[in-house]
Parts: C-alpha cells; sequence; structure tokens
C-alpha cells in the first residue's frame, strides 16, 4: 500500500462497483478539529485510509524564526490549545538548558503544578470527546464540569482559561495568587470520586468495552518503529516517559507510577489515561505539599541570547513526548525552531490501527489516539 | 355508487397505476418503490374484502421484506440509467407483444370462469380461520412449503459462505 | 355506514392526533430536560416558565428555517421521504386502545378509546412501521449524500432485522391471549385484580426482547445508528432543513410513543390496573403513566450507554436475541398448551 494516492482530484480511478470513497472531514462532528480522513470503504469496512492535514497551518515555525526569544513564548500556546501549560514549558525549559539557567525551586514546583493540571484538563477533554465518540453523551459533560474547576484555576492564575500563559525564561512572570493551594488542594480532594464516576459508567460497561478492547491493536515493535509516543505507545507495554527517562523540573524527586498496557488496543489507552490522571492528581498533591518559597525568577539576562549550537529538549505533554529542535546562531532570535508534536506522529498510526476495522472503529481510534490538529499543523 | 365502491375504484386505480408505473419507469428504483405501492393498493383491497389478515401480511412480507431487499441490491449496486435503457433492436422486444396477448387472454379466461361470490359473513379472512386451515386441510402444501423455503435458506447460505472462501 | 360511526371516527382521530402531535411536542422537551438533569446542566428553561413554551419556539424555528434542496439530489424522492417516514409512524397511534368502555355524557352507548380496532391490530402496527423505513431509505438515497446512503442502508438493515426478533417476541403474547386484537390483549390481562400483567404472567422473557428491539426499531440510543452523529453526521437525514427535517424528527418520537404504548398494551396491560373495573376513568391514567416509564426508559438509555458498532448490533439482533425469541415462542406454547 502506497500512502499518497487516496487524497487527489481523480475521484473516477478509485470508484470500483464494490469500493465507496468517503471524505471524512475537515467539517465532520468527530474529527476532532479540521483533520481529513480519505476512507476507502467496502461497505462499512475500511480497506484503505488517508489522512489529510493543513488546514490549520499558521506558519508559526516561520513566525519563530522571526520573533525574539521572548516574544516567541504566546505562540506556543496555540499550538497544542488543550494543553497550552505544557507548550509554554517545553518552550521557556529548552531556552534555559540551552542557556544553562538555574531556575529557583519554588518556580520549578508551581511549573510542575500547573503542568499537571494542564494534563489533567486535557485528559479530561479526551475523555469526554472520545466518549462522546463511542456515544457517551453524559460522560462528554460530566467531565466537562471537573476541567471547568481547572479552567477557573487557570482563570485565577494566568487570567486566561484556554491560552494560559504565565511561564518566563528563567522561572514565572508571576507567584501564585492567594488562595489558590486551597482552590487547588479542594479541587484534589472531590477529584477521584469523580473518576470513580466515570469508571463505573465505562469500565465495565459491555458496550464500551465491545467499542474499545481489540480495537485499534497496535503491537510494541510497530509502536516503536513509528515513533509513538504518550499513551499510544505504552497502551503497548512500552515503558517510555520522557518525566521518568529524562527529568525535568523538579520531577525526579516526586514520585509517582508509569501506568503500562498489554494490548495495544483502544481499551488500554483509555485505562492508561484513566490512571494517568490519578498520578497526575498525586503529583500535584506532592508538589503542593513541597512548594518552598524563595524567589520564582532566576537571574536572566536583559537581552536573552542563546549561545550558537543545537539542542534537543523534550517533555512529556499529555499527548506524548512533545520535542523541540533549537538550532540557534547566538542572535536574538532562533535560527530554526522545530516541533515534535506528539500528536502528529501519534496520527500516523491511525492508518496501521484503522485499516481493516469498521467505520465506528476509525471514530474510535482517533478518539484514543488524542489529536489536537493545532499542533499537526501548527 | 355505494362506499364500497368507491374504495374500490380508489384502490384498483393505485395498484393499476402503480404496475403501469413499475413498467414506465426508467430508473429501477422508481419501478420497485411503484411496485410497492401496488402492493399496498392490493393489500388495502383484501382489506374491503374483509381479507385483513392477508391485506396485513401482504404488507408485512411483500412491501416490507421482500422490496426491501429489492431497493438495498438497487441501492448497492448503483444502477445508472443507460445500464437499463432497452435496445430497440432486439428481436426479443417484439416477441413481447403476442406474449402479452396470450397472458391477458389467459387471465380475462380465468376471470370469466371463476364464480365471483362475495365473501360471506365477517369470518372471511380472520386468522383463526386461516391458521386452522392452514393445520387441516392444507397441512401438506404447508409443509411442501416450508421445507422449500428451508431448502433456498441453506442453499443461500452455502453460496454466501462459499464466497468468503 | 352510519353517520354516526363516522362521526365519533372523526372526532377520535382528530383527538388522537392531537394528543399524539403535543406529546410528540412535550417529548422532547421532555427528553431535553431529563438530560439535563442526569447531565447535571440546565436544558432548555428559558422560554416560559420551566421551558414549557420551548416545543413552540422550536416549531416555529423550524418553519422559519430556509428549506434546502440539494442540487444533485433526486428531487421527487427527496420530498417524498420525509412524509413517507411521518404517514406511517402517524397512522399507527389509531390502533392503540388507551382505555376501555367509557360512559360519556349526552351519549346513551358506551364509547371505546380507541379510533379503531381490527382483528389483527398487532399485525397491522408491524406492517406500517415497517412502511416507515422506506422512509428513511428514500432519504437516504435521495440526498446524493455518502453519509446519508450509508445512513439510509445501516437503518434499513437494522430495522429489518430487529423487525424480525420484536415480532417473534409478540408471539409469545399472541398465543397467551389468543388473539391478535389489541383491545382482547387488554382484556386478557384484567385478572389480579387488573395487575394480571403479561410481564408477570409468563412473558417476562418476551417482554425483554420486546424492549430491547423497540429500542433499536425506533433508532434510539444505544441503537441510533443510522443517525450515528460521530460516525455519520446525522446519518440519512444530514441533508435535510426546516420542516423537512422537523417530519423525521415528529416521526422518530411519534415511533417512540407508538413503541412505548404497544410495549404498554402487550406487556403491561394497557390501560388495566387495581381499580379500573370500579372506576373506568382511571385506565387512561394508568396507560398514560406506563407509556411515560417506557418514554423515560428511553431517555435513561440514551443517557447512559455508548452507542454499539454495526456488526455488533447485527450479531446481537441475529444471534442472541432471535434465538432467545424463538426459545420464548417454545415456553410460551407450552405454557398455553399445559397451563391455559
Amino acid at each position: 500500500m502506497n500512502a499518497v494516492p487516496l487524497v487527489t482530484n481523480e475521484t473516477e480511478t478509485l470508484f470500483d462497483s464494490d469500493e465507496m470513497v468517503l471524505s471524512m472531514g475537515p467539517q465532520h462532528p468527530s474529527t476532532h478539529g479540521v483533520l481529513r480522513v480519505v476512507l476507502k470503504l467496502d461497505g462499512e469496512r475500511v480497506i484503505d485510509l488517508d489522512c489529510d492535514i493543513g488546514y490549520l497551518h499558521r506558519g508559526a515555525e516561520k513566525i519563530f524564526e522571526n520573533r525574539l526569544y521572548p516574544m516567541i513564548a504566546p505562540y506556543f500556546d496555540r499550538l497544542d490549545y488543550i494543553a497550552a501549560v505544557s507548550n509554554g514549558l517545553l518552550y521557556v525549559g529548552t531556552i534555559e538548558r540551552a542557556m544553562k539557567i538555574e531556575i529557583p525551586p519554588r518556580a520549578q514546583y508551581l511549573r510542575v503544578i500547573l503542568t499537571e493540571l494542564n494534563r489533567l484538563a486535557s485528559h479530561l477533554l479526551w475523555l469526554a470527546t472520545h466518549a462522546l465518540d463511542i456515544g457517551g453523551f453524559t460522560v462528554f459533560l460530566w467531565a466537562f464540569r471537573e476541567r471547568e474547576e481547572i479552567l477557573k484555576i487557570f482563570e485565577c492564575f494566568f487570567g486566561a482559561r484556554l491560552t494560559c500563559h504565565a511561564f518566563r525564561i528563567g522561572g514565572m512572570s508571576y507567584d501564585a495568587y492567594d488562595g489558590f493551594e486551597a482552590q487547588v488542594r479542594a479541587f484534589c480532594d472531590t477529584f477521584p470520586a469523580r473518576l470513580e464516576e466515570y469508571e463505573t459508567m465505562l469500565n465495565e460497561n459491555r458496550i464500551w468495552l465491545g467499542r474499545t478492547v481489540g480495537v485499534g491493536v497496535i503491537t510494541a515493535a510497530d509502536a516503536i518503529s513509528l515513533g509513538l509516543s504518550g499513551a499510544p505507545l505504552r497502551g503497548s507495554g512500552v515503558d517510555y516517559d520522557v518525566r521518568k527517562t529524562d527529568p525535568y523540573e523538579c520531577y525526579a524527586d516526586l514520585d509517582f507510577d508509569i501506568p503500562l498496557g498489554e494490548n495495544g488496543d483502544t481499551f488500554d489507552r483509555y485505562l492508561i489515561r484513566m490512571e494517568e490522571m490519578r498520578q497526575s492528581r498525586r503529583l500535584v498533591m506532592q508538589a503542593l505539599d513541597k512548594l518552598p518559597g524563595g524567589p520564582i525568577m532566576a537571574k536572566v539576562p536583559k537581552v536573552i541570547k542563546v549561545p550558537p549550537g543545537e539542542l534537543y529538549h523534550s517533555i512529556e505533554a499529555p499527548k506524548g513526548e512533545l520535542g523541540l529542535y533549537l538550532v540557534s546562531d547566538g542572535g536574538t532570535k532562533p535560527y530554526r525552531l522545530r516541533v515534535r508534536p506528539p500528536s502528529f506522529i501519534n496520527l500516523g498510526a491511525l492508518r496501521k490501527m484503522a485499516v481493516g476495522s469498521l467505520v465506528s472503529d476509525v471514530v474510535a481510534v482517533i478518539g484514543s489516539l488524542d489529536i489536537v490538529l493545532g499542533e499537526i499543523d501548527r | 355508487m355505494t362506499f364500497e365502491q368507491i374504495l374500490f375504484i380508489l384502490f384498483a386505480g393505485i395498484v393499476v397505476g402503480g404496475a403501469a408505473s413499475v413498467l414506465l419507469q426508467r430508473n429501477p428504483l422508481y419501478s420497485a418503490f411503484s411496485l410497492i405501492t401496488t402492493f399496498v393498493g392490493l393489500a388495502c383491497l383484501y382489506v374491503t374484502l374483509k381479507a385483513q389478515f392477508l391485506g396485513v401480511v401482504q404488507i408485512v412480507v411483500y412491501a416490507g421484506a421482500i422490496m426491501m431487499l429489492f431497493v438495498f441490491v438497487i441501492m448497492l449496486l448503483n444502477i445508472r440509467d443507460e445500464d437499463t435503457a432497452v435496445d430497440p433492436n432486439r428481436f426479443l422486444v417484439y416477441l413481447t407483444i403476442p406474449l402479452g396477448a396470450i397472458l391477458l387472454g389467459a387471465l380475462l379466461y380465468v376471470v370469466t370462469k371463476v364464480n365471483l361470490a362475495q365473501p360471506t359473513g365477517d369470518e372471511g379472512g380472520t386468522v383463526e380461520r386461516i391458521g386452522t386451515n392452514l393445520l387441516t386441510k392444507y397441512l401438506l402444501p404447508f409443509e411442501a412449503t416450508s421445507v422449500l423455503i428451508l431448502m433456498a435458506v441453506v442453499g443461500a447460505l452455502h453460496l454466501a459462505k462459499r464466497e468468503k472462501e | 355506514m352510519p353517520l354516526e360511526l363516522l362521526v365519533e371516527w372523526t372526532i377520535k382521530l382528530l383527538i388522537g392526533f392531537v394528543i399524539l402531535m403535543t406529546t410528540v411536542a412535550y417529548l422532547s422537551l421532555f427528553e431535553r430536560r431529563m438530560l439535563g438533569f442526569m447531565q447535571m446542566r440546565q436544558g432548555p428553561n428559558r422560554v416560559g416558565p420551566f421551558g414549557l413554551l420551548q416545543p413552540v419556539a422550536d416549531g416555529l424555528k423550524f418553519i422559519f428555517k430556509e428549506d434546502i434542496t440539494p442540487l444533485a439530489a433526486d428531487k421527487f424522492l427527496y420530498v417524498m421521504a420525509p412524509a413517507l417516514s411521518l404517514v406511517p409512524a402517524l397512522m399507527t397511534f389509531v390502533l392503540i386502545p388507551i382505555g376501555g368502555e367509557m360512559k360519556i355524557p349526552f351519549i346513551d352507548r358506551p364509547i371505546a378509546l380507541h379510533v379503531t380496532s381490527v382483528n389483527v391490530g398487532v399485525l397491522a402496527i408491524l406492517a406500517m412501521t415497517g412502511m416507515g423505513v422506506y422512509g428513511i431509505v428514500m432519504a437516504g438515497y435521495a440526498s446524493n449524500n455518502k453519509y446519508s446512503l450509508m445512513g439510509g442502508l445501516r437503518s434499513s438493515a437494522q430495522l429489518v432485522s430487529y423487525e424480525l426478533a420484536m415480532s417473534m417476541s409478540i408471539v409469545g403474547v399472541l398465543l397467551q391471549a389468543g388473539s391478535l386484537d389489541l383491545v382482547k390483549i387488554v382484556a386478557n390481562q384484567g385478572g389480579w385484580g387488573g395487575m394480571q400483567w403479561h410481564v408477570f404472567w409468563f412473558q417476562p422473557l418476551g417482554f425483554i426482547i420486546f424492549l430491547i428491539s423497540m429500542v433499536a426499531e425506533t433508532n434510539r440510543a444505544p441503537f441510533d445508528l443510522p443517525e450515528a452523529e460521530s460516525e455519520l453526521v446525522a446519518g440519512f437525514h444530514t441533508e435535510y432543513s426546516s420542516m423537512k427535517f422537523a417530519m423525521f424528527f415528529i416521526a422518530e418520537y411519534a415511533n417512540m410513543v407508538t413503541a412505548s404504548a404497544m410495549a404498554t398494551v402487550l406487556f403491561l396491560g394497557g390501560w388495566q390496573g387495581p381499580g379500573v373495573a370500579q372506576l373506568p376513568l382511571l385506565g387512561p391514567f394508568y396507560f398514560v403513566a406506563k407509556m411515560l416509564f417506557f418514554l423515560f426508559l428511553y431517555i435513561w438509555l440514551r443517557a447512559s450507554l455508548p452507542r454499539l458498532r454495526y456488526d455488533q448490533l447485527m450479531d446481537f439482533g441475529w444471534k442472541f436475541l432471535l434465538p432467545l425469541a424463538l426459545i420464548n415462542i417454545v415456553i410460551s406454547a407450552t405454557v398455553a398448551v399445559v397451563l391455559l
């Protein structure tokens, strides 16, 4: 099978008597944005599929090359707009590594709390849409209830709900507001019970199991060779989490587990993300307990210049390994900034996972890959 | 004109109109839908003859199940107009005229010969009467038909299975 | 035909139509409010007190929306389809008995609370719901849209399959009641002080099979594949707008009402209940209460369950429900011969 020919204008050659080419998207309720999936169908069975992306392309990487280093950071919030905090952390983290800036512990812990809360928000949105794709209408709205509480915390902290931005190169631009800790703790206290509610709705539901178990299977070897990361990789049983393998911020001081799947199917990916939510809550609680005082900004030069050279830095974003490749010529602007978007690379596995299954499975698999088009198209 | 006569003319019109439409439509799907109209009209005629059971079964079996399969096949095959257009040069076309005449003659003969008495009483086509008759007087034909259908089912299964392998 | 009877039928038809349409309108509000309640949100509550005028607003909105016909659509079938799906849905209600015979002031003979009763009532309802499928198939074909086509195909396959299981599950009741007439079936459940319903009386299995297939027959969650919005956008009515869409909408809800009424009549004793023998006026109230229970069940299911996949749906219908229904027939036949 070759990858290209499905997306073409010559529909005539594609139409055999038994086959139907269905263009799913870009305006489709369950392609999570403006993804277009071209499906070649035999009845309801998918013979072949191809993803057509680029509907949300904004030329972000080119824009980066024309901005001063501090001016780039807000653009990152618009890549994976579901997890803006993680994106911000990646950018400032990369520049800090390149400039070898040691940031104060309080800023590190605050960053971890916020990124983990953001992971929760992102996973909740994933759970909501994934459930809705499979028809679980109620879980969709319930998950938004918890996400709303996180967004309220974000609104107080960042002044924004979606494109949250408070990380600066060298630390934080402002400290936690009064009552931040209490609000986060209140959320963490109620959250496990809510999570259990979802699990009672889904975990033992025969229909949910039927729709997810054995659907979109990918083996560990395939997952590695396709470069998957995040839950799609760990669902196949590969123990890889950047927070453990290459700890950044203060993750090395915190205690958390990496859930692993066995079968690499949609249900395992679902279980992993549910467990990750528990672990994220645990991390938030630990970081709150250990939250030190002190400054939130390191000493950073007035004009930020990155020493010449190349650097790759990655973090464990909610969707997978989010990486940034920085090439600097020593100036005030990056020579090249290349993002490794986990959604894009994970989406590459869709063909492997969904060919041979039914149309409904394609929707379930897209949901379980947890993609964000803002990140894929950049 | 009595009420029954008005109904008869109405439903007979539907039946004949539908049947004519089956033949005249170019689009096979329209033909199929016309045939359904005919069946529904026939069912209504049965009901006016106090054969409610027969009428309802006519709709359930013919208009509901069998025609659904027809529509299914037509939709899936997606036959275009040019595929179904009749070639006027084929001699078979001219053969239809004498064949049609023979059929019409036979039908007219039967219609004039058969005793067209009205059904007596209200018990005409009730479930009880049909059921009793089927399981006593017409038991053998009834069972034979069941076996025939069973054979058809087994045959269809066999064909479908073989294609898969 | 006596004029008096004709007048009576016309009046009953009008009343039945008005009741059905009102039920449908308020069912949509009921559903949205109940879903809102279950999903921890409000639901429509702005138009009138408790949102009670919402159906009126919805109706007005449907009427004033632009009526779009796709350029490549098959115009005739495209227009016919909504009508063909709505008419059978409304027709079935004439056969439902919502109460027993009743004395009404100024009329010297008892009036039965159903429009008409035929001796093959159950089959007639099945036949009419069967005809409703064509509307959906036509819509799928005529829209000239792939999603519509797939929705239409899914729907017809689903309806044909589950119709079988549904009809088979009814056979037990028919054996027990010894009639296909809905009025007689209800009358058969009058024992035990109005509580000898078929569901308690040898037909619990048939009831469950009927309940499942009735949800599938009406294309509701978790069997709402023909209009699975996450896969097929809106299925067979993707291209429809304005009143044509409203007609599909009304047909779906009318089918829900009819199916609930059928379940009530066949298994929950129709208008029978404690005290009906002494006070016939209670009958319609019992009937409505039982029907509301089923309608609530529809909404409850929609809020709780994800959607089945197409092949799972077919497997469930053919390999599970149908054999179960056949077993039920055998049991019922034995019961009918031995015990009754």
